[in-house]
């Protein structure tokens, strides 16, 4: 029987499954938190959500809407203060793995969350760093989440916000990718989506791995846990919408997105 | 020790002048919307605003006319999109003077501030195009190895103004939740106004001390102004409203709508009291959290 799923959700399928073995990751709100929630939940059981906001060990009772939400300090093992966060648990060597989103990723894995265009003359200002930039230089290693396109995947970014130094994978709706040789490499494709298909998203000729493969379809165990239990009302996986994260994952990558009005959430149990 | 507190107009008259360097810091939780509010209605002008993240607080004050600059290191509607006032004048004619860091960058300023540092060093920046654009990031050595490091310069706000759970008269001050860089903020600004939710007796700050994050030797004013954070949050109070983070979307893009909705939430109300009773029983219901209360600890007696 074959299950239907979005592409969302096999973003954050995919996004869970980096996670397994790994024990502390940097999260961002969006499909970042149900990706992290559902490989706590499976894969990852023993892995510590850490928000930038000053949160360690979050176990949130519903979706956060940012990742200063209350709901990520009640229940949590510790919330400190940012620079104690940033110095002893970020910069102090204590995060296996960070979430970032890009408004574009360049053939080098590195990430711009900036401006697009000349920064002091923006055509769309972006919201910029915020904890990404060390997130991307103190994390052991980096993933990408993000939504595929000519205009984001390009050759060259407009502006290196966070260095993609140990940039690990890259998810999209399309497939996965990890930097090899210095260039971004092409190492699964998601069912469904051929080759020309990737290469019209990439602004640039892809490199394609000789042992390209193809992505493991979400398993019914996977969905059931983001719709019943992660993200029941839906907002964020189901909406083909480009993940709402940037910087160190908090929102607002693509400025031509609309208002996302009527989104709303229930308590995720 | 002295009773310091003040009308939140006051304060604001007092403390805030025109020109100044502004920090109305709390990272999503306890950004005080009432002080910005405030500033907005006394048509103070040619301010540097800081934050670590702008907020719709920034966005609104920026739309009214009374920043030339912001300092900051996240420009965005949390969880939702644009500060679209903000964007219009980074993006058209009339420009705003930024200068930009990342969370790090600006938690060391204060940090560097705070502690009367010259600078503040940090693992970050390398291979980025922020020092660029930003020559206050400038690449360091190690005086003690061939490491280099980034340093950014210590901030220094005149005023930095900060929303808390709780304080006492004279501005002792008691903070649970996030914690952001209220702390560094304000042992940098040279002028301090706390915000409190409640005013508490002495006597109960000093029963539980490690929850003490402002001293009162740091503070000038003393506001009580309960609900002073909305539509941003005091954990154990009322909840963020998302509802109107996801509301501002649409308002800011238009700047007529911004322009009405400053007439009607901030001109058109006296103060944060009218404010609150203007959003309505239901809305307030609505954002106030169930309990749940931590178990006590006993600090012991000693005499």
């Amino acid at each position: 029987m074959t299950v239907g799923y979005s592409p969302a959700e096999m973003m954050i399928v995919a996004a869970a499954r980096l996670l397994e073995g790994e024990r502390t990751c940097f999260v961002g709100v969006g499909l970042p938190n149900i990706a992290c929630n559902l490989a706590r939940h499976d894969k990852a059981p023993d892995l510590e959500l850490i928000y930038e906001s000053g949160v360690f060990g979050a176990r949130p009772a519903r979706l956060p809407l940012s990742i200063g939400d209350a709901a990520l300090v009640t229940g949590s093992l510790s919330v400190t203060s940012m620079n104690e966060l940033f110095s002893y648990y970020l910069q102090g060597g204590l995060i296996d793995v960070g979430f970032l989103g890009a408004a574009q990723l360049d053939r080098h894995g590195n990430i711009n969350t900036t401006v697009i265009g000349d920064y002091h003359h923006p055509k769309v200002r972006l919201p910029g760093s915020g904890g990404a930039c060390e997130i991307a230089l103190n994390a052991r290693k980096v993933h990408v989440i993000m939504r595929q396109s000519p205009r984001s995947f390009v050759s060259r970014v407009d502006f290196i916000t966070s260095p993609g130094r140990v940039l690990d994978t890259v998810v999209t709706d399309l497939g996965l990718y990890r930097v090899e040789e210095g260039e971004m490499t092409l190492i699964s494709i998601h069912p469904g989506v051929t080759a020309g298909d990737v290469q019209a998203a990439t602004g640039w000729p892809l490199r394609v791995a000789p042992d390209l493969a193809t992505t493991p379809a979400p398993a019914p165990h996977e969905l059931r846990l983001i719709r019943e239990e992660l993200d029941p009302a839906r907002v964020r996986s189901v909406k083909e919408t480009v993940p709402d994260l940037s910087g160190s994952g908090d929102c607002a990558q693509d400025p031509e997105r609309g208002s996302p009005h009527g989104l709303r959430w229930r308590p995720a149990g | 020790m002295p009773d310091k507190r003040a009308s939140m107009h006051d304060a604001v008259a007092d403390l805030v002048r025109d020109g100044e360097t502004v920090a109305i810091e709390g990272f999503t939780h306890l950004i005080s919307f009432a002080a910005g509010h405030e500033i907005i209605r006394q048509r103070k002008r040619h301010l540097t605003l800081c934050r670590l993240t702008p907020d719709l607080i920034y966005d609104q004050m920026v739309a009214a006319g009374v920043a030339d600059g912001l300092v900051f290191s996240w420009l965005g509607n949390p969880g939702v999109g644009s500060l679209h006032a903000i964007r219009r004048r980074l993006e058209g004619g009339n420009p705003l003077q930024i200068e930009e860091y990342s969370h790090f960058g600006m938690v060391g300023r204060y940090t560097a501030g705070a502690a009367g540092l010259p600078f503040y060093p940090l693992r970050s920046y390398q291979g980025s195009d922020l020092p660029a654009v930003n020559p206050k990031i400038v690449p360091i050595q190690s005086p003690y190895g061939d490491e280099t490091v980034y340093a950014v310069p210590p901030l220094h706000p005149d005023v930095a103004i900060v929303h808390v759970q709780r304080a006492d008269a004279s501005g002792n001050a008691q903070i649970w939740g996030l914690l952001g860089c209220q702390r560094e903020a304000a042992f940098a600004a040279d002028r301090v106004i706390v915000v409190a939710e409640e005013l508490v007796e002495e006597a109960v700050i000093r029963a539980d001390p490690n929850r003490t994050v402002i001293p009162h030797a740091i503070v000038d004013a003393v506001v009580i102004e309960p609900r002073g954070c909305h539509p941003s949050y005091a954990q154990g109070y009322y909840d963020r409203d998302n509802r109107f983070y996801l509301d501002w979307e649409a308002i800011s893009r238009d700047p007529e709508q911004l322009d009405a909705w400053l007439g009607e939430w901030v001109y058109g109300v006296a103060s944060r009291q009218e404010y609150a009773e203007k959003l309505g029983a239901e809305r307030w219901d609505e954002l106030t959290p169930g309990p749940a209360p931590a178990a006590p600890v006993d600090y012991g007696s000693y005499q």
